[in-house]
């Protein structure tokens, strides 16, 4: 099955309307033939109903879908030739496990030898060999949801969609099949364009991730992008976990950002960006990036002196809640064999480099 | 802490006090039919409970009569005509209610339900009323189309309830992988939901096989029914043929309920 080839897909402009209410505004994506994209959000964003305008199964109020430089906003579901998996893998639960990835060829009425052949390819494909005679009903969780994935791949299609594929996985089979998932796109260079509201499953799938929140689209990037350099705050928020203070831009330099905490009189070194002195900004800083030290010095270029307020226990590292006089930070330490976690009430030197604090501006409420 | 109780731990004095009570009810319930079935084996020439003696002659004497053997082929011919049009239509009209968005959903549904809730007698004035004038008193499909007004609710009844639980999403993967919108129907959707149509199909054959009220005014001389030909009985012969044709209605409803729980059960 080696032989297919990912298509380009490109939304331009998409929007769907409810009455009032906007489900997806405008919204401009590619995915490049070969690519992992996968659109991010919280329920309600917009990401399921942009998948579904792809499929076919939700007519867009406006704008247009192009599959390798053809629209296919006309054509109905059936004719435009894409292999979709469900959250919910929506098999067929009267028919067998062979029958259910047939149906596709079936439906382009191969012939009866190729069916078996491709069947059997698409079967081994995703680890489910001799499970062909199998009743729905027989499989596991994790089976049901490699049989929708062989159904989806079987006719070859260039692009697949899925939408929350692996929502009712436990998280170990969930781990699993994103490997799975990524080999299996590789293997075929298949384009994907995947929903999912869990950010660590995005950052680990995706070649881009595209963060929807209330029908609009806030960024699109690779996944060190998007958790690096948010461009909004709902992307900083939604991403990985944060610390967001408020400021005001200070004074600019090439390399360097200074930014006067809002309240009080600290002053916070920041990476460079295009900002103009007297600003009003969102200063994010990622736990991972604060190191908690009991020697005065610490390292980085902000310190602010603090006392442990909560410290807890990760098993790979310890999540501190360090307050200094005008703020409290979040700090996630790895921990070493044997470490222990600092006490609370320690007085401790939480630091960070100016290159860990990404720097948003402050846009309307 | 107080703990709910099953019925068995009610003590001896109790469990005897529900257990004939529940027989009470029971034989309230079928007692009338199992006097029916007794009487039905009647000896004697008048309706008579108990029987002095027992015979089969009231079964012969109905298998030998063409106006009642006439009536029982009428009947079935209605039903099954009936069955056939309400199950098709009934089918189709569940798809367009459960899943149509167009306004005046929920009044189309209630007025689809309307024989359910407005009494049988006036359901079969109004039809007497526009068939007469449609000539179509006395003939079969009169009937057919008098009984699919009693049927049609049923159907539509029991295809909501399994469209309602299923899941869209297994039409919309059929879609994608290649069917047109009536193959994804006729290969995914319909077996899904064919437990609710057989259950619909028979509560409709019933609903037209039971049928007295409107088959009284619609039969007119010429399409009488079983029902029709065994109220006649009653009032004019009082033998026990009436008690035989019962006794064999109950036996066709219990196997035909029997045979969808079978139909169901494989599946």
């Amino acid at each position: 099955m080696a032989e297919s080839h990912g298509a380009e897909v490109k939304l331009l402009g998409l929007s769907r309307d409810y009455g009032e209410i906007a489900a997806v505004r405008e919204l401009d994506l590619t995915v490049a033939p070969g690519e992992f994209v996968t659109l991010l959000g919280p329920s309600g964003s917009g990401k399921t109903t942009t998948l579904m305008m792809v499929a076919g199964f939700v007519q867009p109020s406006a704008g247009d879908v192009v599959l390798d430089g053809r629209s296919v906003v006309a054509l109905a579901p059936h004719r435009r030739n894409l292999g979709v998996v469900f959250q919910s893998y929506a098999l067929f639960p009267h028919m067998s496990v062979f029958d259910n990835v047939a149906f596709p060829l079936r439906m382009r009425r191969a012939a009866v030898p190729e069916i078996r052949r491709r069947v059997e390819d698409a079967l081994a494909l995703v680890q489910l060999g001799p499970l062909g005679a199998r009743r729905i009903q027989q499989l596991s969780g994790g089976q049901q949801q490699r049989v929708a994935l062989a159904r989806a791949l079987v006719f070859r299609p260039p692009v697949l969609l899925m939408d929350e594929p692996l929502g009712a996985l436990d998280r170990k089979l969930r781990d699993q099949m994103q490997l799975e998932i990524k080999r299996i796109q590789r293997t075929l260079g298949l384009s994907v364009l995947y929903v999912t509201h869990d950010q660590e499953e995005a950052l680990i799938l995706s070649d881009r991730i595209a963060i929807m929140h209330e029908g609009r689209l806030h960024q699109v990037g690779t996944p060190a992008e998007v958790y690096d350099r948010p461009a909004t705050t709902f992307v900083a928020d939604f991403v990985g976990e944060s610390n967001m203070l408020s400021g005001v831009v200070e004074k600019t330099t090439a390399e360097r950002l200074t930014i006067r905490l809002r309240g009080s009189a600290r002053l916070l070194e920041g990476r460079e960006g295009a900002f103009a002195p007297g600003q009003v900004v969102r200063v994010m800083i990622r736990p991972e990036a604060v190191a908690v030290g009991v020697d005065a010095a610490g390292d980085g270029d902000n310190r602010i002196q603090a006392v442990v307020e909560d410290a807890l226990y990760l098993g790979q590292a310890i999540r501190y809640v360090v307050r200094g006089d005008d703020l409290t930070l979040v700090a996630r330490v790895p921990r070493k064999a044997d470490d222990i976690a600092l006490r609370a009430g320690t007085r401790v030197t939480a630091s960070w480099p100016a290159g860990a604090t990404a720097v948003i501006l402050e846009t309307a409420p | 802490m107080s703990r709910a109780r099953g019925w068995g731990e009610l003590g001896p004095a109790w469990n005897a006090v529900l257990w004939v009570f529940t027989a009470l009810v029971v034989l309230l319930l079928v007692g009338p039919s199992l006097t029916v079935i007794a009487m039905s084996f009647n000896s004697a020439d008048l309706l008579q409970f108990p029987p002095p003696g027992y015979s089969l002659r009231w079964y012969a004497h109905f298998f030998s009569r063409t106006e009642w053997l006439t009536a029982a082929w009428n009947s079935f011919i209605v039903a099954v005509l009936t069955t056939l049009v309400a199950t098709v239509l009934g089918t189709m009209a569940a798809l367009g209610l459960v899943r149509g968005r167009f306004p005046g959903r929920h009044l189309a549904t209630a007025v689809f339900l309307t024989p359910l809730v407005v009494p049988v007698i006036v359901t079969a004035v109004a039809v007497y009323g526009l068939y007469a004038k449609l000539r179509l008193v006395g003939t079969v499909w009169g009937l057919v189309m008098g009984h699919t007004v009693l049927a049609l609710p049923f159907v539509i009844i029991n295809v909501s309830a399994v469209l309602q639980g299923m899941d869209w999403r297994i039409e919309q993967a059929a879609r994608s992988l290649g069917a047109g919108p009536l193959r994804a129907f006729t290969l995914v959707t319909l077996p899904l939901i064919r437990p609710g149509i057989l259950a619909g199909a028979l509560f409709a054959f019933v609903a037209s096989f039971d049928d007295l009220v409107v088959a009284l005014f619609v039969s007119g001389t010429r399409a009488v029914t079983l029902p029709v030909r065994m109220w006649s009985g009653i009032q004019f012969e009082l033998n026990p043929t009436v008690a035989a044709v019962s006794t064999m209605l109950i036996l066709v409803s219990v196997l035909a309920f029997g045979a969808v729980e079978l139909l169901r059960r494989r599946r």
